[in-house]
């Protein structure tokens, strides 16, 4: 048997890291999906009268629509009505401070690796934990509420900047948008929310961490990032998840504004619980990730790294509606075992001067499949439109798949649009050579596939770059033998 | 410190090596000579443990440890050292993070503390000037583009900051001008020392002019046919291996 036979034979073996669930008391609304639920929803959360109204529409276009089976993926029929669309930690007071949250959720969090007291102190990183569906603390938000950033739970939003969120709200993805993104509309239980004010450059990394706890529920946060003329954000999203044995739907919505002038860098480390080396369990992750370029010269630029999750289902996008404006998307997908994934990007260029850049890396082992599908749209008016587009997968064993799905739709002759794409294998030789010089093989794959994937991890922030190195390195750890 | 009683091999089923005996002390340079296909590199992927490679009968110590029941990264952090006639290309990794896991995961097999970045620096500094070796090879990817010439270079590079106690270096001089030729061997001679030993696996004598071998072994047909000292190197190189082949069928 090759080395290579022999990675793939052993791929199984790594255990999720995160796979544990707190007994928190929750606070949840009965199974099903239904207009009664949504009221429930929007009730429990003291929701004004247009946000409920703009549920029951999206849930009553959902209705209209049939789940989407154009994804190079499988998986069993949903059944919508068997799950829980609202699942609140109880906590018998509102905290008014660290020290008044349950000591249990703390638990939690420390478990989590977020420690918030220290993360304040050590990493200088705001944090809005979203612990299965509300935010339960947010820290920083004084420091930044002196420059006029606003980031806290999309609920706190919703109460206390009800016209920014009204008038932003469903403006890059509409409730109608697909079938996942009005399954959010209608039930989306909390999130964050973030406004940088004109010319203001966030001093910090504003972070979010989602996890799913509670049995049977699906996670709907939403999230909406608002950059004023000239403002700077850097976002960063964590996800984790406990291991059971049903599989989790997690339908989550991002919305990006940025308006003349501005930049939003968001970057996601998406490590949910991915079901075990058989493929039973693991979360269903179909998320509608979009944002847009409104002003003239504003970027925005999304790096992912993907480790997670039992299929993958998203594409976070641009709108480089604004002239000169810029989109990115980096990402890294690795599927192990029985992990599917489809994942990739549109970036539509609707003004002029407008670029676009696109890096994929996949990396497939196990039984994995991995596809890229990205859009790359030229509209008329968007003269000198530029987009150049690289498309890499890496292979481990033979079990597993790489699919390319490029779309190109030009419809302005002063487009210029590239396209590479490449697949490769480790190889033995690689692993051997690595071997020589006193390196393990699993420490040879983690470095080669580092290495392979340094042209997006070089995008994150340097301490979640190396968090990002880690985590793939234990996704592929146990590997080998 | 290395001894090879009796060594058959194969590859996918073909015999390749049929009884190879050799001892090589601390202290020594050998050179193992041989027309192509006569078994040199595969002798040497066979002592680094590369798969596929099958041995079928046959001893190898390598300091009192039996050498065969190490897998390929413990004959390395042992201290055996193959420099590879292809160095393998490894691209998005800096050579620095290539050294430095390697150099710590040695050490923490013998139970050495790890090093810190400054004094692994420190240390990769000064072995760069032993080989007059560009700066700007720390950040580039191993091998990554390299000339074959430039790969060589990198290889006896990684042997000085690895300080190995055996090296098996394989047709290191093929794909060297003079000019790298003369800047390899300089360095190897720097490196070399009575603890050490070196393999030299060559077909030609030239990289032999600046490092003396202590003992030249002539492979043929997998199996070492003659011994001795750095002038049967210059008579190869005079003759060629034809009579060093009749003289082993005769005996055969």
């Amino acid at each position: 048997m090759s080395k290579d036979t022999q990675i793939l034979e052993e791929l199984t073996s790594k255990e999720y890291e995160y796979g544990w669930s707190s007994d928190l008391e929750a606070d949840e609304a009965p199974k099903g999906l239904n207009e009664d639920i949504i009221r429930i929803i929007s009730s429990k959360k003291d929701e004004p009268q247009w946000l409920l109204d703009w549920r029951l529409k999206a849930f009553r276009h959902w209705q209209t629509l049939k789940e989407p089976r154009w994804p190079n993926v499988t998986y069993p029929e949903i059944n919508y009505q068997d799950m829980i669309y609202y699942s609140a930690p109880v906590q018998k007071v509102a905290p008014e401070s660290l020290d008044d949250v349950d000591p249990e959720l703390k638990a939690t969090f420390e478990k989590l690796g977020i420690s918030l007291q220290e993360q304040k102190i050590l990493t200088g990183v705001a944090v809005d934990v979203v612990l299965d569906s509300v935010s339960v603390a947010t820290t920083f938000k004084d420091k930044l509420g002196e420059l006029g950033i606003i980031f806290s739970s999309f609920s706190d939003a919703v109460k206390e900047h009800p016209e920014l969120v009204k008038k932003y709200l469903g403006s890059v993805v509409p409730a109608t948008d697909n079938y996942f993104a009005a399954l959010n509309s209608a039930v989306f239980s909390d999130g964050s929310f973030c406004y940088i004010p004109k010319g203001v450059r966030c001093p910090m990394e504003l972070s979010t961490y989602f996890r799913i706890n509670a049995a049977n529920t699906g996670q709907f946060e939403r999230t909406l990032i608002i950059a004023d003329e000239g403002s700077y954000v850097s976002y960063l999203e964590g996800c984790t998840a406990p291991m059971r044995d049903e599989n989790q739907l997690h339908a989550a919505v991002v919305e990006i504004h940025a308006a003349k002038d501005a930049e939003v860098k968001y970057s996601t480390i998406q490590n949910w619980y991915p079901g075990d080396k058989n493929g039973k369990g693991g979360i269903y992750n179909f998320v509608t990730k979009r944002g847009i370029c409104y002003g003239d010269n504003s970027k925005i630029s999304w790096t992912q790294v993907e480790t997670g999750a039992a299929i993958t289902w998203k594409y976070p996008s641009c709108i480089l509606k604004g002239d000169n404006s810029i989109g990115e998307f980096y990402s890294v997908a690795v599927t192990n075992n029985y992990q599917q994934a489809d994942t990739g990007t549109k970036m539509i260029h609707i003004g002029k001067n407008t670029k676009s850049r696109i890096v994929s890396k996949g990396v497939s082992a196990g039984r994995g499949q991995n596809s890229y599908r990205g859009l790359v749209k030229v509209l008329k008016r968007a003269t000198n439109a530029r987009n150049f587009s690289q498309c890499d997968s890496l292979l481990m064993g033979s079990n597993c798949g790489a699919h390319t799905f490029p779309y190109i739709e030009i419809n302005n002759s002063t487009a210029q649009v590239e396209h590479e794409a490449t697949t490769s294998k480790i190889g033995e030789d690689q692993i051997f050579y690595c071997n020589q010089r006193g390196i393990s093989t699993e420490d040879a794959v983690a470095l080669i596939v580092n290495g392979y994937a340094k042209e997006v991890l070089k995008q994150l922030p340097m301490e979640f770059a190396v968090e990002a190195q880690k985590l793939l390195a234990l996704t592929l750890e146990g590997s080998v033998g | 410190m290395l001894k090879i009683k009796n060594l058959h091999a194969s590859v996918e089923g073909k015999q390749i090596l049929k009884g190879i005996d050799l001892e090589v002390n601390a202290g020594e340079v050998h050179a193992i000579m041989g027309p192509n296909g006569s078994g040199k590199s595969t002798l040497a992927s066979v002592l680094a443990g590369r798969d596929n490679y099958h041995v079928d009968e046959g001893e190898v110590t390598f300091l009192n440890k039996n050498l065969l029941d190490l897998s390929p990264e413990d004959r390395a952090r042992e201290g055996l050292f193959l420099a590879f006639q292809y160095p393998v290309e490894i691209p998005g990794v800096s050579s620095t993070n290539f050294l430095k896991t390697a150099v710590n995961q040695i050490r923490e097999y013998r139970g050495l503390e790890p090093l810190d970045a400054v004094s692994f620096l420190k240390i990769i500094k000064e072995k760069m000037k032993i080989f007059d070796i560009d700066q700007s090879l720390l950040s580039r990817s191993v091998n990554e583009g390299f000339s074959g010439g430039e790969k060589k270079r990198n290889e006896i590079f990684q042997m000085a900051v690895l300080d190995p106690k055996l090296s098996i270096l394989d047709e290191t001089d093929s794909g060297l001008d003079i000019d790298a030729l003369k800047i390899v061997a300089n360095g190897l001679n720097r490196l070399k020392n009575k603890d050490n030993a070196i393999i030299v696996v060559t077909h030609y004598q030239r990289l032999l002019n600046y490092i003396i071998p202590d003992y030249v072994h002539v492979l043929v047909n997998g199996k070492i046919v003659k011994s001795g000292g750095k002038q049967l190197a210059l008579d190869l190189e005079e003759k060629g291996y034809d009579w060093v082949k009749e003289e082993s069928d005769q005996m055969a």
